[in-house]
């Protein structure tokens, strides 16, 4: 009788608590899934069979049908989808990599080492880049304006700026930094639309490419610095100890302990970049639209077109599933710690 | 102590290292001398401006024009012109609009008349936020850039508290404000502990816990517009899977999109479907990094499971615990895509975010007032973060 209460190890469970860790999972899953097999039978179903009312299970309640699925992949709809399927398959893990590799190397910067940016620098700056701005408004081309507020900004950085003393530390540039997410996507996506539009890069890849890895670099660097200031600095010692650089030290030593993180990580940004709407909806007009806009676009004048909806929205979950399914070992019981032994 | 000498070689923005120290949390404990024969090439020398550099050009490429670009849009009024548009520079009438004028009802919330309740509870929450300043003026460590960010912490909480209690009850209405913070603090909580309890049952060794693992992630991958489409099917109440549920409540013509606070709890449980998985895989990641050696230990002294949980494995999880907090309340506040597509903002405006807000004047090419919404967003998200950060972060993760 006691034994169903003990568990036979640290990590495994008892008898009695498997069942009821079992049963707690089971239900959440059963949330998780619900909605989604209501997805899954809508996609088969056709708008009277939605109209109509409820029904539950395919060839009992109603006739499933293919015409969703052919209407999206080989009827009107395809030419579009498979695009923008092909766009995102290539704009949204290129901005995550980036991203991760970007704001790895920060976040691994923002732990080890100590930076003392002075407040006097950083006004002159904005105080630099503002005027530049009125001078671009006031209608001087831009590189001329650049390259005067640039000259500005070094000397008043060798004169004035000197004086203010005061100094911020890293987790002011860290606050600084996730602070650039707390603008809504809907206020700055004018002013980044005629960005762009002066650099005519509108509608290219490059454009969503850049606007994504800035905008979750910040998500980025905030997971990665907890995941490497939890490796332990002995490591990095020994290392150096032993002649390797900076750059060794964070290529074979911090990377590889990372790697849960650094998976986690991937994949949100991976997640977020593949699904992110607004901003592909003003950065692209017809050449490298994504899926997010597609499946907006079913919401037609004729009513939103669920069974359209349904089969996109799934077409879209499956390569995530595929790369989460294919990742998810390395999140996973570290490398640090060794194997976990029954 | 210090590899580098310091001061006089600084050049540029400040930005290189000043210091080859590698950070401890305990400084007593950091010993650069160990580093002597280490780092002497010059290009090692740069190693710390190498990391930091892409990233601070990237941000300040792409976050500066946008940041000033929008602010001064939101000073102004915006027309179409001729051959594109014009912008009328009109001060903060964007702003007073939004606290005084038109808008007020709208952003801030029709204020009910005050009654002996909201007294009441104002007048608690004027004596906790006195004693908060009270306490810290009489403790040892006061400096001015501490106490002017407690007084504004004061005025601010104050101020939401005022506008709170005259638009919750007595025939008030929420404001956009109003409603996104119930969005964000509703939404976070349960995500949260959802995400936790999630991640204790999956680190278990259970056989089977990797296939709910990918299950748990599911919700998070569709994009957010075909959640809230999805959800709206689900919660139609007379084509939906539910409906035999309403039926059998005597609910089938009662349309919770019509009942103010039934269209907000099933905005938020779209909400926290979404976003758990995103808790989840992170306290999942940390869960499982975090060392065996110290429960162990704790075991064999006798320790239960939850003195396990409360002394070893809490305080490892912290951090990231903060972390994603924060990073969960910056993302919740611009919560839009669930209440546009579920509801409409309806009934009226009664689940309006600030977000959809802002979204509703750009789309009435209202960009001025617009942007003056999403600023004011900016400053309430600014406003809760720091003192997230400020406050609870530091204290909560230095006093381990």
């Amino acid at each position: 009788m006691k034994s169903w209460f003990q568990s036979k190890s640290i990590n495994t469970p008892s008898p009695v608590g498997a069942v009821l860790s079992y049963l707690m999972l089971g239900v959440w899953a059963f949330l998780i899934l619900f909605p989604l097999y209501w997805l899954v039978i809508t996609s088969f179903k056709i708008s009277s069979q939605v109209a109509e009312g409820p029904f539950y299970i395919p060839f009992v309640d109603f006739k499933p049908t293919l015409d969703a699925w052919k209407y999206i992949l080989v009827g009107d709809l395809s030419k579009d989808t498979l695009r923008n399927f092909g766009n995102t398959i290539i704009v949204a893990p290129v901005s995550a990599l980036l991203a991760l590799i970007f704001g790895a190397t920060a976040a691994y910067a923002l732990v080890r080492f100590e930076y003392r940016p002075r407040v006097g620098a950083i006004l002159t700056f904005i105080g630099c880049v503002g005027l530049s701005i009125v001078i671009i408004t006031l209608g001087v081309p831009w590189q001329i304006a650049l390259a005067v507020s640039a000259a500005i900004f070094f000397i008043l950085l060798q004169t004035i700026g000197r004086r203010f003393k005061r100094e911020l530390g890293n987790n002011d540039i860290a606050f600084w930094m996730i602070s650039q997410r707390m603008l809504p996507p809907v206020a700055v996506v004018i002013p980044i639309y005629i960005l762009f539009q002066r650099l005519h890069l509108l509608d290219t890849y490059t454009a969503l490419i850049i606007t994504y890895v800035t905008s979750n670099l910040p998500i980025v660097i905030w997971l990665m610095r907890d995941y490497i200031s939890t490796i332990p600095i002995e490591l990095e010692e020994c290392a150096s100890i032993d002649g390797a650089s900076r750059y060794r030290i964070f290529w074979s030593i911090v990377l590889p302990l990372a790697i849960p993180g650094l998976v986690a990580t991937f994949l949100f940004v991976l997640v977020f970049t593949w699904n992110e709407y607004l901003l592909a909806l003003f950065l692209s007009s017809a050449k490298v639209q994504t899926l997010p806009l597609t499946i907006a676009a079913q919401n037609a004048t004729r009513g939103p077109q669920w069974w359209n909806m349904s089969v996109l929205i799934l077409i879209m979950i499956v390569p995530v599933i595929v790369i989460a399914i294919i990742l998810e070992r390395y999140i996973t019981r570290g490398l640090l710690i060794g194997a976990v032994k029954g | 102590m210090n590899i580098l000498p310091q001061g006089p070689t600084r050049i540029g923005l400040g930005l290189e290292p000043t210091s080859y120290q590698i950070m401890n949390t305990e400084p007593e404990e950091s010993q650069p001398s160990r580093f002597n024969g280490a780092i002497s090439t010059l290009i090692d020398r740069l190693a710390g401006s190498v990391f930091i550099m892409p990233t601070v050009l990237a941000l300040l490429f792409l976050s500066i024009f946008p940041l000033i670009g929008s602010l001064y849009v939101s000073l102004a009024k915006f027309d179409i012109a001729k051959g594109g548009y014009k912008l009328t520079f009109v001060g903060l009438g964007n702003y007073k609009k939004l606290f005084v004028g038109s808008e007020g009802d709208h952003f801030l919330g029709k204020f009910a008349p005050s009654t002996p309740l909201t007294w009441v509870v104002f007048g608690l929450v004027v004596i906790a936020l006195a004693v908060f300043l009270a306490r810290y003026l009489l403790s040892v460590k006061v400096s001015t850039g501490g106490l002017i960010g407690r007084v504004l912490l004061t005025l601010g909480s104050g101020m939401l508290t005022w506008m709170l209690v005259h638009t919750l009850w007595n025939g008030g209405r929420l404001g956009t404000a109003s409603v996104t913070l119930v969005y964000v603090f509703v939404g976070i909580f349960f995500q949260y502990t959802l995400g936790l309890s999630l991640a204790m049952l999956t680190v278990q060794n259970l056989p089977g816990r990797r296939f709910f693992r990918v299950i748990f992630l599911l919700p998070m991958m569709i994009t957010p517009v075909g959640v809230a489409y999805m959800f709206r099917m689900l919660t139609d109440t007379s084509k939906g899977p539910f409906t035999p549920i309403w039926e059998s409540l005597g609910l089938i013509n009662f349309s919770w999109v019509n009942n103010a606070w039934g269209a907000r709890t099933a905005i938020l449980i779209g909400d926290i479907w979404q976003w758990t998985p995103f808790m989840f895989i992170v306290l999942v990641a940390a869960l499982e990094s975090q060392p065996i050696e110290p429960i162990e230990a704790a075991t064999v002294d006798g320790a239960n499971s939850w003195q396990i949980f409360r002394y070893i494995t809490w305080p490892a999880i912290l951090p990231v615990t903060m972390t994603l907090m924060l990073i969960r309340l910056i993302e919740a506040f611009k919560i839009v895509d669930l209440p546009n597509v579920m509801t409409n903002g309806g009934p009226g405006t009664a689940t309006q975010s600030l977000t959809y807000h802002a979204y509703i004047n750009w789309r009435a090419l209202n960009i001025g007032g617009s942007a003056a919404v999403a600023y004011m967003l900016l400053f309430l998200v600014t406003f809760f973060a720091m003192i997230f950060v400020n406050l609870i972060r530091q204290r909560t993760v230095e006093t381990l």
